[in-house]
């Protein structure tokens, strides 16, 4: 029976005594093991390929055959299947981290979570991590499979600005997650109906299937809130050539204003997350499961 | 200097808002616990021993009061807590169904910072230890609930928790797996001495069976504490055995009452009579305390009478609540 014994220490004083070290490496070890299942959910669950690859691709192809119809520019085909493939990071942006506390706290998850010695932004990093690494195979099936059969023809002159691009988009869409997951749990029940309120509003506003310029004068504003749209923008610029024109604004400057935005959203999503325990020690709700 | 409290409450209460008024869960509680003490808070739903541990595992602010965990602060110093503790719930659904049970502690086992492969190593010596060998590899959505809660039990180990919290760990268990639960809790607190455990349930049996001492609250409030054997002394102070003799003594029980420790010795129910059977007696017999028996069963035996079967009756844990209640434990509201 001595499996049962682990730590070293002679006292619990002695045991709750980590170093900084200690404490970054429980961290880090915590975002590995909550991307975990996300990771390892793309094996367990062939249906995403069906419900998550297929069905949205009937949008995508919608859409490829209006533009078609009236003779569109050629590159318009490539920016709807861009489009497709950017819209499965916002619904996992949407339905697994906004909406995530919430299921969370139903399984009885979270209170076990704040019960751990980790920090809860790990918790939410490493939903974001898995989910981004889970949803990339999904978007690369999107494109792949897109391109194919549309025959959508890229242009990529500079493949190491558009990673960069790719990544500096993702990381403001998921701390915009990582932000709504607090504030989706704060508005309990109300979390299911806030999540599919971002979804169909945002792929218009998001212009994931036609460039953002053609919105006018709301283009600016959406450029200014949703990383979707301002990411989305800066990547068919550098994928597809004549896309510059269509452009909302240069790539350096679209850079910019998603680096603001991914410092904005993570500095926003460590407040709201003190904020919700606060509030969930304070009113005694929120954790438990049956209240 | 004395050894710090494991768990250490003064005055500890908490209000809840509510329509139409404010619910009061807990009303002042005082409690220290030893470590490596087993500590069982006894009582009904409703009874407030769920917002306690709430408090007690950060999950929840005090009302007013001060509670400490290891010697830390529970409003303060939570972060230094969460590091020694673990917690363990009656019906816990945690955790991730499309995970196997393996992996399922591994996940878990990295939010309390487990190196990886020491997290592996351990979660297979608990896996063993939980008797989950052949589920290992199972998807943890699959398992019955027994498993389910022997999971949720090594989940609860994975840190080697010096403060382990079980919150009503068998409800809703068959007797099979709640007897192997109690039975590991009990070989995890051989093997780490040191390590405290407080216990909530409604079970007695469970508590007269795991602790050393338990608080029997009600309302919010604790209404005794003690040891098992302590509790049930407070609502009888006296002991008392039920004693089987073949016959009754030559001169009845007139000797046996006067004799000195013994306070009273009338007949008892045998098989549904008034004390006395075709072949044999039953009496129940009153005493000061214990070190009267010799001198009775010697009595006995100087009268031509011969002791048939000798049995101690004391009062069980229900038998305190009542008392100190006035009810039941059935009728309650929800808990807290």
């Amino acid at each position: 029976m001595s499996g049962y014994r682990a730590t070293p220490a002679t006292n619990a004083r002695e045991a709750a005594e980590w170093s900084t070290r200690r404490v970054f490496a429980n961290n880090l070890r915590a975002i590995v093991g909550r991307a975990y299942p996300r990771i390892i959910g793309l094996t367990r669950e062939p249906s995403w390929i069906f419900f998550e690859i297929l069905l949205p691709f009937l949008a995508v192809s919608a859409f490829v055959f209006v533009y078609r119809a009236l003779e569109a520019p050629e590159e318009y085909i490539g920016f709807v299947v861009l489009g497709g493939a950017v819209t499965a990071f916002w619904l996992n942006v949407v339905w697994m981290m906004a909406a995530q506390f919430y299921w969370e706290k139903d399984q009885g998850n979270l209170e076990l979570y704040f019960t751990a010695p980790m920090h809860l932004m790990s918790i939410l990093a490493g939903m974001a991590i898995g989910g981004l690494v889970m949803t990339s195979s999904r978007a690369l099936a999107v494109i792949g499979i897109g391109s194919l059969l549309f025959g959508v023809t890229y242009d990529v002159r500079e493949p190491f600005l558009l990673a960069a691009v790719f990544l500096l988009t993702m990381i403001p869409l998921y701390g915009l997650g990582m932000l709504f997951a607090s504030l989706f749990l704060l508005w309990g029940r109300e979390a299911f109906h806030l999540a599919q309120l971002l979804q169909e509003p945002i792929y218009f506003l998001g212009g994931v299937n036609f460039p953002l310029r053609a919105l006018g004068a709301v283009s600016g504003f959406v450029a200014a809130v949703l990383p979707l749209a301002v990411g989305l923008d800066a990547m068919r610029q550098l994928a597809f050539s004549g896309a510059e024109t269509n452009g909302l604004l240069p790539v350096g400057t679209e850079m910019l204003i998603l680096g603001a935005m991914a410092v904005v959203f993570l500095v926003g999503a460590r407040y709201a997350l003190a904020y919700l325990e606060h509030l969930a020690r304070r009113e005694g709700r929120l954790t438990l499961r049956w209240q | 200097m004395p050894a710090e409290s494991a768990i250490h409450a003064r005055g500890l209460s908490r209000v809840y808002k509510a329509k139409p008024q404010p619910v009061t869960a807990l009303g002042g509680v005082d409690l220290d616990v030893e470590p490596g003490e087993f500590f069982g808070l006894l009582g009904p739903n409703g009874a407030g021993k769920t917002t306690l541990i709430k408090i007690l595992t950060t999950l929840l602010l005090p009302t007013s009061g001060t509670a400490k965990v290891a010697g830390f602060d529970v409003v303060t110093e939570t972060a230094k807590i969460r590091r020694v503790i673990n917690m363990v719930s009656g019906g816990e659904q945690s955790g991730y169904g499309l995970l196997t049970t393996r992996e399922q502690l591994w996940m878990f086992s990295q939010f309390y910072g487990l190196p990886t492969r020491e997290g592996w190593r351990r979660v297979d010596e608990l896996i063993e230890i939980t008797g989950l060998t052949e589920q290992r590899d199972q998807k943890v959505r699959t398992l019955s609930t027994g498993q389910r809660q022997k999971l949720n039990f090594a989940r609860g180990m994975l840190n080697d928790p010096w403060v382990l919290f079980l919150d009503e760990p068998t409800l809703g268990l068959d007797v099979g797996a709640a007897r192997d639960l109690r039975e590991h809790t009990l070989a995890w607190r051989a093997a780490a001495p040191g390590r405290t455990v407080l216990l909530t349930t409604h079970y007695m049996v469970e508590a007269e069976q795991l602790c050393d001492r338990i608080a029997i609250v009600d309302r919010g409030m604790v209404l005794a504490l003690g040891t098992p054997e302590e509790l049930r002394r407070r609502v009888q102070a006296e002991s008392i055995f039920r004693i089987e003799l073949d016959r009754l003594p030559d001169d009845g029980l007139a000797t046996l009452a006067a004799l000195p420790g013994v306070l009273s010795a009338v007949p008892a129910d045998l098989d549904g009579s008034d004390g006395a059977g075709a072949d044999r007696v039953a009496l129940k017999v009153a005493l000061a305390d214990d070190s009267a028996l010799t001198s009775v069963v010697t009595a006995v035996a100087e009268r031509g009478a011969h002791l048939v079967g000798l049995a101690k009756s004391e009062p069980s844990l229900e038998d305190v609540f009542v008392e100190l209640v006035g009810r039941g434990f059935g009728d309650q509201g929800s808990d807290s």
